[in-house]
């Protein structure tokens, strides 16, 4: 018998791990689906920013009470899952509570603070859960989330929830041990004879790793995958001002050789698709992007275009990007390469409307905890849009067409530039 | 006023200190105008030996790009490097923080190398070498004003601290907006906005940011870019508070009480 449940447990741990393992595999082939560019510089700087924005969680604190909130949910994760070791151990071995006599008084120390923790976990995922659905805060209520995303919050916080109650109520009916948190909910469990308490135990046990297991594979297809692209996200955000974008050094030469015919190679070089017309012409780091989104919306709240009512939305701007880029994946998947399914991110996932309220003004970028750049993706759009296309409200076609020939985006002569000095 | 051109310095062989780069509002807008020749008088009272590129001067390409069009950017880019190159510009100050921002981060890696700082950087430095010296009662003492942080200067280049510093230096009372430094609201204008219509919504972004000025109850709004003023400027009348508010461009502030 107990042989059957280590050998249960043991395939149950390689196939999760396996699926987990292959599903992160298919997400970084949907990411190297980008353009490549290369992004390494300053390792010391960008470690730094890994440190203070990732580890450190810096952007959260701009709210300081929801940053603790969050803070027990992260540090938690990380600390109970260290506990996890000792279920694997358990498992495989048969073994019960495999480290308590390697570690003497420190393993009780140890499972202390694992019950606080998960308390702590548990409280503020109540807390987070009813600001969703009773307090229903202006951005998780937002028309962005209807449907699927709405219910992947939930799955994610009832999950929590229902894993750190297992954890600790197996832990109240081993009858061996005593706990801090546990052991204030061993009086529910007064009714129970001895093998009553080791079955619910037992049950408790299974279903917390099972729970697990099921997160881990459930992580690839949520909203969640920020818990692990956070980091490299961190790492890989510009360390540039803000305000810069991104150069096009093929547009940089066609201008110089323009001007300077001499400086033209002599062999024509292919014309290059202009700005980003789907996820393809983006770059990795933009779909890295998408799949670090975790949907919470502070981009969205700080952003003026969406706060007085336009149809723009730095988190759904995100989530299409997402949405395609999963369906370019899925398309691969079925065909081996890519076949043309006469649909693109711009038109199809982002509209026009959309792409023309942003102002540039950086506040969706400056939000985000996990270094996202929507604006980036506005902005390349909105070059295909313009470049490609020749698609532009008439008034900026009027603005172009100042600055070709007045060299002003307004219709004045430019020799009246310097007409301020000899006015009084 | 008299202001040099970087042509009349190079036909005497010399190089001013600083090139102040005017920018298409600064030089054309007649709101802006007004916030130029505030930052020429200062620059002239101080001492400092300045030029404009005057009718060489054009657009950096700013809106051009943010709208899509890069060809655009790029043909605005290589004339005015060219402009800045041919005369061996070395420092260039701006009272517009689009130019400010496109200047300094977008054109080194064109081939435009300057120290580039913003109109409101300078002030600070020219208060704090004394080179601006205060009439000692000057109007502003007491009065409350409030920033709005420009997304250019701010979020863009963390510049938040200079133009706070210049208004306190003249003894006003600071009162902030609910949203301000790096959670500053836009004014509408960014992002080649300024040059079309809103799309369509419920409130214009303008009056939103105005709604929040006025709710400071300051007798002052400042601004430090002139697309800011604008917008800010329009989002007050809407409310019909331009009698009680007036928005001002912190060399304007500066120009009236310098010495």
């Amino acid at each position: 018998m107990a042989l059957i449940a280590e050998i249960l447990f043991s395939i149950l741990t390689g196939t999760a791990l396996f699926f987990f393992c292959k599903n992160l595999l298919a997400i970084r082939r949907n990411i190297l689906i980008g353009k490549a560019s290369f992004i390494n510089d300053h390792p010391g700087r960008r470690w730094k920013q890994v440190l203070l924005l990732a580890f450190g969680q810096k952007k959260m604190f701009r709210n300081p009470l929801v940053a603790i909130l969050h803070l027990f949910v992260y540090v938690g994760f990380i600390v109970i899952n260290i506990e996890l070791l000792e279920i694997i151990v358990d498992g495989i071995t048969g073994s019960h509570r495999a480290f308590a006599p390697l570690l003497g008084n420190c393993y009780i120390l140890l499972i202390n603070s694992f019950e606080v923790l998960a308390a702590l976990v548990l409280i503020a995922c109540v807390v987070f859960y009813s600001r969703r659905n009773i307090i229903r805060l202006k951005r998780f209520i937002s028309k962005d989330l209807n449907g699927w995303p709405k219910t992947d919050a939930n799955i994610i916080l009832i999950t929590e929830v229902v894993l750190m109650s297992l954890f600790l109520i197996m832990n109240a009916t081993d009858p061996a041990s005593h706990f801090l948190i546990s052991s204030y909910l061993k009086p529910l469990f007064n009714n129970f004879n001895e093998s009553q308490l080791a079955i619910i135990e037992h049950s408790a046990w299974w279903l917390h790793i099972i729970g697990i297991y099921a997160f881990m594979n459930y992580l690839p297809y949520s909203k969640h995958l920020h818990i692990i692209l956070a980091f490299p996200n961190a790492y890989y955000a510009p360390l540039i001002p803000k305000g810069t974008m991104h150069n096009m050094q093929s547009i940089q030469n066609e201008v110089l050789y323009a001007m300077q015919p001499e400086m033209a190679p002599t062999e024509a070089t292919a014309p290059e698709k202009f700005g980003a017309k789907d996820v393809m012409d983006l770059s990795w780091k933009n779909l890295m992007d998408a799949y670090s989104c975790t949907e919470c919306g502070r981009c969205s709240a700080a952003c003026p275009a969406n706060l007085t009512g336009k149809l723009l939305s730095p988190r759904k701007i995100m989530m299409s990007t997402r949405d395609r880029l999963e369906a370019v994946g899925k398309n691969i998947d079925t065909n081996k390469i890519f076949i043309e399914d006469g649909k693109s991110l711009l038109h199809d996932y982002i509209t026009i409307e959309e792409l023309r309220a942003c102002t540039t003004c950086n506040a969706c970028v400056e939000e985000c905890p996990v270094s996202i750049s929507p604006m980036d993706i506005i902005l390349e759009l909105r070059r295909s849009l313009v470049m490609e296309e020749s698609n532009a409200p008439a008034e900026w076609n009027g603005m172009f067409s100042n600055i070709e020939n007045n060299f002003a985006p307004w219709k004045f002569s430019p020799d009246d530039r310097d007409a301020w000095t000899s006015q009084s | 006023m008299k202001v040099n051109t970087m042509a009349e310095f190079m036909a005497k062989g010399e190089q001013p200190e600083v090139l102040f780069w005017v920018g298409c509002a600064g030089s054309f807008d007649q709101r802006a105008q007004k916030i130029t020749k505030a930052f020429a008088t200062i620059l002239d009272k101080a001492g400092v030996n300045y030029a404009i590129l005057g009718k060489e001067e054009a657009c950096t390409g700013d809106p051009a790009r943010r709208a899509g069009n890069e060809f655009m950017f790029q043909m605005m880019a290589y004339q005015n490097i060219q402009v800045l190159n041919g005369y061996n510009i070395k420092k260039i100050v701006t009272t517009c923080p689009h130019c400010f921002n496109t200047l300094k981060n977008e054109y080194p890696v064109l081939g435009g190398n300057y120290e580039v700082i913003h109109h409101t950087q300078f002030l600070q430095e020219l208060i704090e070498q004394g080179k601006i010296k205060f009439t000692d009662s000057n109007e502003w003492k007491g009065k409350s004003i409030t920033y709005h942080d420009s997304c250019y200067l701010g979020r863009a280049n963390e510049i938040y601290e200079a133009p706070r510093k210049v208004l306190e230096s003249l003894d006003m009372e600071l009162r902030e907006m609910k949203r301000c430094k790096s959670k500053g609201l836009c004014c509408g204008a960014g992002g080649a906005q300024m040059f079309k219509e809103e799309e369509k919504g419920d409130k214009r972004i303008n009056t939103e940011r105005a709604d929040e000025a006025l709710a400071t109850k300051s007798d002052f709004v400042a601004s430090a870019c002139p697309f800011c003023n604008t917008m800010m400027t329009d989002g007050i009348k809407n409310r019909a508070e331009e009698v009680h508010t007036e928005v001002l461009d912190i060399a304007e502030i500066i120009a009236k009480a310098i010495k």
